[in-house]
């Protein structure tokens, strides 16, 4: 069978974007938080559960958090010490750069970023950054300054609930954009169209079925791109009208033949807020940036249904409130159709959805800002096993994004593969056993504190149901419970009054919990149960 | 432990010069010897691991006619009677349950070893410690992260998995025939075996079409069925077990129908990828129920109820798979062992079952087993207690011992270190 066989119809979910008033209980929290946050951890969910759906929702979206303290040296050792940042200081104020302090500060911006996901608020912030991230990319190894990298990721999480054409306009004049696509050498004597394409095809307009751009209207948005620079010592970006191209400049009939008048002189700058005016006045931006927020937090597929009844009027809430990106993620998290019974479990984990959901399910717990050493070091660990999974963050694998959100038919399926999902496997057994170390300091599963939570570990259904309901989004069959029962909870035996095997074993470690052989019995068949239960499909799945 | 590392932290212990079953072991630390061990990763011979979960009473599995009275005295209410005892060829003295009759043959034909009285001092009652202590090698007060299996296959394989699978070793190292790879197969770091996780799925990777029955009428079934399908193509060694089983066209038509006797669907899977040529060290199965607390025997005839199908179960799976690999000319390659994690009391209780106890017979079958008992039987107080038990003979840890040295060719001193302590080897082989 191959991949395009799993493309199959009556999948469609025709609820559309009315309020949605059902149950609000574990399942629909669990469903919302582990497509807003990274992970739902047991916490997080009562948090949102005791309150209603709306307020939850509103708490995700709106909540104003203050932006993050900036990445630290915390990447001294016996072979570098960076001579402009002492240790535990924030390499963001250095100006001055060599290789080797920007081969560790493009390192520690990425693990500094990783542990942001890793301490996320109770806010959808750190998604909405790694979907702008998959939207207006920039690859650290093509920036390939740490200062500008820190700046653009910085960029995209104050502009991440914001307004989207603030968000359009700031990207383009952002030094690690204009670096990345070559904006500073666009200049009138030699345009180069390469920011002016991406602009329409992947930050705006996109190729979506009503887009009919031509490649004059490449060129002409180039033209008027004209005569932007980096300022290398400053750090910032600038615009020389010697290189501006003064002409006007003429669009198709899909913008409405508009004329964008060329300006003299410093003046030429404003020229980008005509072309935005006339990229903003089409529909089609809208839909197309509304589709990509449906792939990354619904669904891969959009069939008519669906762009008729969720992405047509969500696009219509977009342009309505001016292209604040909050509206539309609160309509869209609060409709029937994203609250669908045929959606729950529908979307393979992304890479970073898999580690770092994982550690803040497990409250797996790092070193603290004290020990900022050894916490970029297991922050870049985790974030190493991402990157083998797939999911390199800072260097998505070309200016379109990583391809599960945009590679018709496959789109998430791509995640798994014959590498990654014995890998996958691989991860969570290396959690569940040693997990990964760092001067004696070790992030891995506590099962035993994470089982002690639950509410009733000393009955072996209750504990196979509860962990089920804590991993997936899908309940396992009787069946399947009663099989993981007997053949690891109850070590294959059988009988009615098997049970109390596991409940003795249980008990007799709560009672006497240093008891090596006690916690022994009972740490060995947990981690057999979990590594179990996170190797079957159903925990690939969110 | 690397493979250098294993090597270099145990020869220094072989440099004592001093007599193992006649040989110096400075001679076995010498290279020739040691060519031989790492020589041994090329011995096609396979072991196969019956386990018993729950604790099999060994007082009703091999029956020590010698002391029948003091025997039926312990437990009136379950005890065989003497002339329902199977016989044992030349050995008057110790019977087996009548439902074993294929054991029996198999004795007889000089196919079957009996190890009476196989435990550990100190015997831990509870199910799940003394199956912990069994599958790593442990001691009672002793918690063991690795399989004793697994440290043998890590020291005989370095570098798994990193490097396999590679030409001299292109099979599975272990195989578990069932979803949850045996602790007995842990490694330092990782299994070494890997499941085929029922015959059901077994037989659909074999002949099936791909398709796994999951319903794609969902998101997330139809996510689902693709990670299935994925998981299925992407395990390394599908292919490589697919091809041994397609090699096999035939097997002994005396394997009972399929889910009437879960062993032996497991031992024909078994038989099969051996004689299909897969290289794979070791096989681990199961055969559950064995924790017989009450009425292990119907009342008015104790030969027949609950552990009498089990015993039935162990020794008709037995005896097929034994002869299918003779006619599949496999059975000079493989040796196996049955083993629980505790016998059972020696009194029988009220409810005509009996309750978790210590040491218990061992069985180990194969061509060239060594046949024959080994061990006396035990001796019974005349007026059992409940709280007696059976004292052990041999330590389970001699058996493993038997089979590293002289079924897997481990030098003494490195199956040693492997089991952690020098234990005699029981010449479980023949010579």
């Amino acid at each position: 069978m191959n991949r395009t066989n799993f493309f199959v119809n009556g999948l469609s979910v025709s609820s559309g974007l009315k309020v949605y008033r059902g149950p609000w209980k574990t399942g629909q929290v669990s469903f919302l938080l582990k497509r807003t946050l990274f992970g739902a951890s047991g916490e997080d969910v009562a948090w949102f559960q005791a309150k209603s759906l709306k307020k939850a929702v509103r708490e995700l979206i709106y909540t104003e958090y203050p932006l993050p303290p900036p990445p630290v040296n915390g990447y001294n050792d016996d072979k570098y010490t960076d001579e402009e940042v002492p240790a535990g200081q924030t390499w963001t104020t250095s100006l001055t750069y060599n290789g080797m302090n920007n081969a560790r500060r493009k390192n520690s911006f990425k693990s500094w970023w990783f542990g942001l996901m890793l301490n996320q608020d109770r806010s959808i912030r750190e998604k909405m950054v790694l979907f702008w991230h998959n939207h207006f990319v920039t690859e650290t190894n093509t920036v390939d300054n740490a200062l500008f990298c820190y700046q653009y990721n910085d960029l995209l999480r104050r502009h991440a609930l914001g307004n989207f054409r603030e968000m359009v306009k700031e990207v383009t004049l952002s030094p690690a954009m204009l670096r990345y696509l070559n904006g500073y050498a666009n200049t009138k004597k030699a345009p180069d169209e390469n920011y002016g394409r991406e602009l329409q095809e992947l930050f705006t307009i996109g190729k979506g079925p009503g887009s009919r751009y031509t490649e004059a209207d490449v060129k002409a948005a180039a033209k008027v791109l004209t005569g932007y620079t980096i300022d290398y010592k400053n750090f910032s970006s600038g615009f020389d009208p010697g290189r501006h191209d003064e002409s006007d400049k003429q669009f198709s009939p899909f913008y409405g033949s508009r004329l964008i008048r060329g300006r003299k002189g410093k003046d030429g700058a404003m020229e980008l807020d005509d072309l935005l005016d006339m990229l903003f006045s089409n529909e089609e931006l809208s839909l197309f940036i509304c589709r990509k927020i449906y792939r990354f937090f619904v669904y891969h597929a959009i069939d008519e249904t669906t762009e008729k009844n969720v992405i047509v009027p969500l696009a219509a809430v977009f342009r309505k409130k001016n292209y604040e990106i909050r509206p539309v993620l609160e309509t869209l998290f609060r409709s029937r159709h994203f609250f669908d019974p045929k959606n729950y479990g529908g979307m393979i984990k992304s890479p970073v959805d898999f580690t770092v959901g994982l550690c803040r399910e497990f409250r797996v717990v790092f070193p603290d800002s004290t020990d900022y050493a050894d916490q970029y070091n297991l922050w870049e660990q985790l974030r190493n096993q991402a990157s083998s999974l797939q999911q390199n963050i800072g260097d998505p694998p070309n200016v379109a994004g990583w391809q599960a959100y945009y590679q018709e038919p496959e789109f998430d399926k791509l995640w798994i593969s014959s590498d990654t999902l014995p890998r996958r496997n691989l991860f969570t057994d290396r959690m569940i056993n040693n997990g990964f170390s760092r001067n004696g300091k070790k992030v891995s599963i506590d099962l035993l504190s994470f089982v002690s939570g639950l509410s009733h570990p000393e009955d072996p259904d209750a504990l196979i149901r509860e962990s089920v309901a804590c991993l997936y989004q899908l309940a396992l069959s009787d069946e399947a419970c009663r099989f993981i029962k007997t053949s690891i909870l109850l070590s294959g035996l059988v009988g009615m009054s098997a049970d109390h095997y596991w409940t003795n074993a249980w008990l007799a470690y709560r009672d006497n919990p240093d008891d090596k052989a006690n916690r022994n019995i009972v740490t060995v068949k947990l981690k057999a149960l979990y590594k179990y239960l996170m190797d079957l499909p159903e925990y690939q799945l969110m | 432990m690397k493979r250098r590392d294993f090597l270099r932290y145990t020869i220094p212990t072989v440099m004592i010069p001093s007599l193992v079953n006649g040989l110096s072991l400075k001679a076995i630390g010498s290279l020739p010897a040691m060519d031989a061990w790492v020589a041994g990763m090329d011995v096609d011979h396979v072991l196969v691991l019956v386990q018993l979960n729950g604790g099999n009473d060994g007082l009703n599995t091999v029956i020590p006619l010698e002391f029948y009275e003091s025997y039926r005295a312990a437990r009136t209410n379950i005890a065989i009677p003497e002339n329902r005892v199977l016989p044992l060829r030349g050995h008057g003295e110790t019977g087996i349950h009548p439902a074993m009759t294929g054991l029996q043959q198999l004795f007889n034909d000089e196919k079957l070893a009996i190890v009476q009285a196989v435990g550990y001092p100190r015997p831990d009652f509870s199910h799940f410690r003394a199956t912990d202590i069994w599958l790593t090698g442990a001691d009672p007060n002793q918690v063991l992260p690795t399989g004793w299996a697994g440290r043998y296959l890590n020291a005989q394989y370095p570098h798994f998995p990193e490097d396999y699978p590679n030409s001299r070793m292109p099979d599975p190292l272990a195989i578990q025939v069932g979803s949850i790879v045996s602790p007995a197969l842990q490694g330092p770091a990782l299994t070494m075996g890997m499941a085929i996780s029922n015959p059901d799925s077994f037989y659909k990777l074999i002949d099936g079409d791909g398709t796994n029955g999951a319903t794609a009428t969902t998101r997330a079934g139809e996510q689902i069925a693709y990670i299935r399908e994925m998981a299925v193509k992407t395990d390394q060694y599908a292919g490589v077990i697919k091809k041994a089983a397609q090699r096999v066209i035939c097997q002994s038509e005396k394997y009972p129908s399929p889910g009437k006797n879960p062993l032996a669907d497991q031992l024909k899977i078994v038989a099969r990828l051996i004689a299909g040529g897969l290289k794979t060290k070791i096989y681990v199965t199961n055969l559950g129920g064995f924790d017989t607390h009450a009425r292990q025997t119907e009342a008015n005839d104790t030969t027949t109820g609950n552990h009498a199908k089990l015993l039935a179960r162990l020794s008709e799976a037995i005896g097929i798979f034994m002869e299918d690999l003779q006619g599949l000319d496999a059975g000079d390659r493989v040796i196996g062992m049955t083993f629980s994690e505790f016998g059972r009391r020696i009194k029988s209780n009220a409810s005509g079952g009996t309750d978790h106890g210590a040491a218990a017979p061992v069985f180990l079958f194969g061509n060239r087993v060594r046949p024959g008992v080994i061990g006396q039987n035990p001796a019974l107080p005349v007026n059992a207690s409940v709280n007696d038990n059976i004292g052990m003979q041999y330590d389970f840890r001699s058996l493993y011992a038997g089979i590293l040295q002289n079924w897997f060719q481990v030098p003494g001193s490195e199956a040693d270190s492997l089991l952690m302590k020098g234990y005699p080897a029981l010449p479980l082989i023949r010579g």
